[in-house]
């Protein structure tokens, strides 16, 4: 049997018709569909076509030479220069987010002084970053090209991106909670490390995992900073490149073009490997038992 | 002796006075009803009667309140008082955790560590607050998967978790049912033995039904303080007859 409650095509061809706004309106927003996914596709497989047949076994040799081009110390370089600077700016970020949303007066002066401080901060382009971590860090600090450098330059980028988004986490915590706590005869410190701080882990989470995207795909900041050696630094007070360094140090070498394709796939895929696993772990953190 | 003592309490909000001239007193092991019309000021009463006002931005209270005789203002552990004066809200407001992990928060904060005991104390509470049977096969599921009256007698367990002497309950059966409220009005009557409840409703049935002692509030003052069968066949203030009798405008 037919469904009654569905418009026919005829039908609805007619409703535009007769309203020829309407009509524009969703001749428009299906382009715009169209063309963003187009271009997503295009995109990607432009990447997949040159990179994937580049794919060789030397690619992940482990050590760099200009004979393998090898992207695997860059690859180790990439994870750790993530996991060095979530740890410097994951804390502060939290910390901070804390005591704007839990200690601090609502809506004091203060409170909004920094939170349009981290706006301003957030929006300002790597390059920006990057020259500070170069007079800072490699010329006053005379940490030279160092992964300490670019993780603490990458921390300072990320920074105002996870205090905001753990401030926005914390504040959807509904107030029934800590009332609850309180009622309890908890203290603040208890209140907040056990009862609204695991609450929010999920929009944490989110915001570490849009740091982790930043990190990952970050090149100017990093440049003149962590410099562009193409091995695995000994210490991490040694120079060293990530996979996104790597791709535009081989493309404007000009040489290995071929190789930046697939270190592009492969960077890709980490990408892709990153959003998958966050998603389970959200999901995972905020399924009712 | 009265377990608590209200006097001369005026509270504000900002400029706004929304408590005049409080003077109240709580006998113990009977159950103290708060009655009256929306905005009247129960449940800022109650709120500082374990000091939940301290929380509110702009809130100035003075006067005196003393529990057992001890000014709970002045020299009294805030985190200790809130102990011995345990609160139940009208939403009920369960942890996201388990209902394991929502009754020991209490015990847990206070200092108890000992599974043996916390799990003593968690049978004891669940019983108290007749939901043990619902939930006993599952403890460690998360308390959000529990229907709303459940989760209203869950937070009265975890009131109860950490043996307070007062119970205050703010319209604990405004979000409820009636069979869950029936559960929770004789859950209210049998915990009469054991604890001192104060317990603001609108229904005025309910008060009638469960309580002990009924004040009526209007306008942020105490119209008439009596004992709930006085109160309610004789009342001697105009406006608590009008209320009762459901001619108030
Ligand atoms: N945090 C606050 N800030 C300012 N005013 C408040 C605050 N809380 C309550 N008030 C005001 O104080 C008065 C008393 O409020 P209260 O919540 O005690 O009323 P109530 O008697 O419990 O009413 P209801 O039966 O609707 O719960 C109201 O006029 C209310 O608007
Ligand atoms: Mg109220």
């Amino acid at each position: 049997m037919e469904a009654i409650n569905k418009q026919r095509i005829k039908e609805r061809i007619k409703g535009y018709l007769k309203n020829p706004w309407s009509l524009m309106i969703l001749i428009f927003v299906i382009l715009a569909t169209l063309i963003t996914f187009t271009a997503l596709v295009l995109l990607v497989g432009y990447i997949l076509i040159k990179g994937v047949p580049n794919l060789t076994l030397d690619l992940f040799s482990l050590h760099y030479t200009s004979e393998n081009v090898s992207l695997f110390p860059a690859l180790i370089n990439t994870i750790s220069m993530t996991f060095v600077s979530l740890i410097i700016a994951v804390p502060f970020g939290i910390f901070s987010a804390i005591y704007l949303v839990e200690y601090s007066k609502r809506g004091s002066r203060f409170v909004s002084i920094i939170r349009i401080t981290a706006e301003t901060l957030s929006g300002i382009p790597s390059i920006v970053y990057g020259l500070f971590g170069y007079l800072f860090f490699v010329t006053a600090l005379k940490w030279r090209y160092s992964m300490l450098a670019g993780a603490f330059t990458l921390a300072i980028m990320i920074l105002p991106l996870i205090m905001r988004t753990t401030e926005e986490a914390l504040k959807s915590v509904p107030d029934s909670y800590r009332e609850g706590s309180f009622g309890l005869g908890a203290g603040k410190l208890r209140t907040v490390f056990k009862v609204v701080l695991p609450t929010a882990i999920p929009g944490i989470l989110a915001g570490v995992i849009l740091s982790i995207g930043r990190i990952v795909g970050e090149t100017a900041a990093l440049i003149y900073t962590a410099g562009t050696i193409a091995t695995v630094p000994k210490t991490i007070m040694d120079s060293g490149r990530t996979l996104s360094v790597h791709m535009y140090e081989l493309s404007r070498e000009g040489l290995f073009m071929n190789q930046a394709y697939a270190t592009a796939v492969i960077l890709l895929i980490i990408v892709l490997l990153i959003n998958w696993v966050s998603g389970m772990v959200v999901k995972r953190l905020t399924k009712i038992k | 002796m009265s377990k608590l003592k209200v006097e001369n309490l005026d509270l504000y909000y900002g400029d706004f006075k929304a408590l005049k001239d409080i003077n109240i007193e709580v006998s113990e092991k009977e159950i103290t009803a708060f009655i009256g019309p929306s905005g009247c000021g129960k449940s800022t009463l109650l709120k500082s009667l374990n000091r939940m006002n301290d929380l509110v931005e702009g809130c100035k209270i003075t006067g005196t309140v003393t529990l057992d005789g001890e000014d709970i203002y002045k020299s009294m552990d805030i985190n200790l008082l809130r102990k011995r004066v345990g609160m139940v809200f009208q939403k009920p407001n369960p942890f996201p955790m388990s209902i394991y992990d929502n009754i020991a928060f209490g015990p847990r904060t206070h200092g108890i560590r000992n599974k043996g005991k916390l799990d003593d104390i968690i049978e004891k509470s669940l019983r108290d607050a007749a939901i043990w049977d619902e939930v006993k096969d599952r403890l460690k599921k998360s308390a959000l998967g529990l229907s709303g009256g459940q989760q209203q007698r869950l937070c009265i367990a975890r009131a109860l978790a950490v043996e307070p002497e007062v119970l205050l309950m703010d319209e604990p059966t405004s979000a409820l049912d009636p069979i869950s409220t029936s559960k929770i009005e004789d859950l209210a009557v049998k915990l009469k033995d054991d604890y001192t409840i104060i317990m603001v409703t609108h229904n005025m049935q309910q008060a009638a039904r469960i309580s002990d002692r009924t004040a009526f509030f209007l306008l942020g003052e105490v119209v008439e303080y009596n004992d709930t069968e006085t109160l309610f066949s004789m009342p001697s203030d105009k406006r608590t007859e009008d209320y009762i009798t459901g001619r108030f405008g």
